[in-house]
């Protein structure tokens, strides 16, 4: 059972407000979206509950008792980039988290402890579709498996809270849809509360069970910055009764390919030629082209 | 046609190119020499190759008879252990000064402007300084040597901390890290490319300075033989000496590098 209670909370950089009076109450196991426009302050919010920053004014409690004043580990993090450690292989990556916790001075565990971690943590890269790359350094990977790496590295540590940072804001169309059905699945199976940013508003709609909008409320053509962000939009929803569930069970298996053919079906009369039907290209150019 | 920028030379031709210069010294020297010493057979400017030959095999292969050593082979093990002893020293440096003052943000301010200040001290202006303090012998030569590079080196370590993205540093910290484990699970082995190249770069000035201190006092040493012979105009000797260091600064050049994609092998996968 785990409660955030954000309460009053402003944050200034500078003097300029970036936050102003945002109030929030998450109860156990909620997927709570945040959405906004670019610059509205969502990443400041996730920092302020990492505690990367500090509240001007205002409190963020977890289970009734104020965050720690740096960042710990009862809230994990995924970032849209830079998530995972370049330098350590796939696996290491992931057994890192409790080598550290486990092995202070050298951050490593040797003997019966590091087979016992390195299952787990080979378990849970099967969990996120990674078994067959444990060996493999991220530069390696593509964006999707860096940031299911990344996914993996924080679920080991089992926080109470997971933030993430537009995670798949990177991706393609198809590998995000994956994405989505995965998120699903790990947050079903740790019962832990997840908030996450991202300007993806049917991937809000898709995974939260609450959604909310952050952006300015008063503007002053004078002074635009005079007034920071706040919430304007606040939703909770039943994750069963979710209309658009089913369609979009039904989007994470098409492909890129499927995709583009949908679009160009709505396109219908604006289709002017369909090259496939044109003449071959003269030779000439082909020639050119494979060079 | 197409740009010149557009052409690339296969594998051979790449080679043979690479080797022209190399060639065509050779061959203007030979020229060169041959031409002077037909003109006056006692030139010492340009001496011919059997000279070199024949200087170099009495000084590498013949025990000196003073001594009994093996001159050239003492010049060489001494300059090595005194630009190796520098380097050692500089490097362990730039790991406890350089990774710290990067991570640490009191310890940034308080040396950061110090260090920038520091580095710009010309070294060669304070050798007489490490002379009147450390006598002549060893010590003074090493200390140059760290006063020339480490500061620069350090420098470079802590840019290259400050570069890691500040997420990787709050991820660890999700992760329970502690600032020591941070330094050395995380800092250290990202910038330990780093550490390489400038290692790399700073080998230029090591002999630089190792070779001015081995000239102004010294009993041994490449640098000393080089300023000892010039004063019987012993081309023969000092440009085989020069060559020699030329290809002992390669080699270390080259060995860096090796060791470099072998213990930090995420990152030349990269590039
Ligand atoms: N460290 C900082 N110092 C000063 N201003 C900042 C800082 N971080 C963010 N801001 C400002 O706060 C506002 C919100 O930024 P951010 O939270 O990154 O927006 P979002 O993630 O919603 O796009 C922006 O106007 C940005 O310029
Ligand atoms: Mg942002």
């Amino acid at each position: 059972m785990t409660e955030i209670v954000v309460k009053d909370l402003f944050k200034d950089y500078d003097r300029v407000p970036v936050l102003e009076r945002v109030n929030l109450t998450l109860t156990d196991h909620e997927f709570c979206v945040v959405l906004g426009p670019s610059g509205a302050g969502k990443t400041t919010f996730l920092r302020l509950l990492l505690s990367q920053e500090t509240p001007t004014r205002g409190s963020i409690e977890i289970d009734g008792r104020p965050i720690a004043p740096e960042p710990e580990a009862d809230r994990g993090v995924v970032f849209q980039r830079y998530s995972v450690f370049p330098h350590k292989t796939v696996l290491h990556n992931v057994m890192i988290g409790p080598e550290l916790t486990r092995s202070r001075f050298l951050g490593r565990l040797f003997g019966k402890a590091r087979r016992e971690l390195e299952e787990k943590a080979r378990g849970l890269l099967g969990q996120v579709g990674l078994a067959d790359a444990v060996d493999k350094y991220p530069v390696q990977l593509s964006g999707g498996m860096q940031q299911r790496l990344a996914i993996a590295q924080a679920l080991i540590m089992e926080p109470k809270v997971l933030l993430l940072d537009e995670p798949f804001g990177a991706l393609d169309q198809s590998t995000k849809k994956s994405m989505h059905g995965l998120i699903l699945d790990l947050w079903r199976a740790n019962r832990m509360i997840i908030i996450m940013v991202t300007h993806d508003i049917q991937e809000a709609f898709t995974l939260g069970t609450r959604v909310l909008m952050i952006d300015k409320v008063r503007h002053d053509p004078q002074a635009p910055e005079a007034y920071g962000s706040t919430i304007t939009q606040h939703l909770r929803l039943d994750p069963q009764r979710k209309p658009s569930l089913g369609l979009a069970g039904a989007e994470e298996s098409r492909t890129m390919q499927d995709i583009f053919r949908s679009w160009a079906d709505r396109m219908g009369p604006a289709v002017v030629a369909d090259p496939a039907d044109e003449p071959p290209r003269q030779p000439e150019l082909l020639c050119h082209a494979g060079e | 046609m197409r740009r010149i920028i557009n052409y690339h030379p296969d594998r051979l031709t790449g080679l043979l190119l690479a080797m022209l210069p190399f060639v065509l010294l050779i061959a203007a020297y030979a020229v060169g020499s041959q031409a002077r010493l037909a003109e006056n057979a006692d030139d010492k400017l340009m001496p011919a190759f059997a000279t070199f030959v024949d200087a170099m095999s009495h000084l590498a292969f013949e025990p000196n008879r003073r001594t009994g050593e093996y001159v050239f082979w003492t010049d060489t093990l001494v300059s090595l252990q005194r630009l190796g002893l520098g380097l050692g020293i500089s490097t362990l440096l730039c790991i406890v000064i350089g990774v710290p003052i990067g991570l640490i943000p009191y310890l940034q301010q308080f040396l950061n402007s110090f260090m920038a200040a520091f580095s710009l001290i010309p070294p060669l202006a304070v050798l007489p300084i490490l002379f009147i303090i450390f006598g002549l012998g060893e010590t003074s030569k090493i200390v140059l040597i760290v006063f020339g590079i480490a500061p620069f080196m350090i420098r470079d370590v802590t840019i290259a901390v400050t570069q890691i993205p500040r997420e990787q540093l709050i991820k660890a910290q999700t992760l329970n890290a502690s600032t020591w484990q941070m330094m050395t699970q995380i800092v250290f082995p990202q910038v330990l490319p780093r550490l390489y190249t400038g290692l790399r770069l700073g080998l230029g000035a090591a002999w630089l300075f190792l070779i001015a201190a081995e000239a102004i006092a010294s009993e041994g040493g490449l640098g000393y033989r080089i300023f000892l012979v010039r004063r019987y105009l012993s081309m023969e000797i000092i440009l085989p000496y020069v060559a020699w260091i030329t290809f002992l600064a390669f080699a270390m050049d080259f060995a860096l590098d090796r060791l470099s994609r072998w213990t930090c092998r995420w990152h030349h996968l990269a590039s």
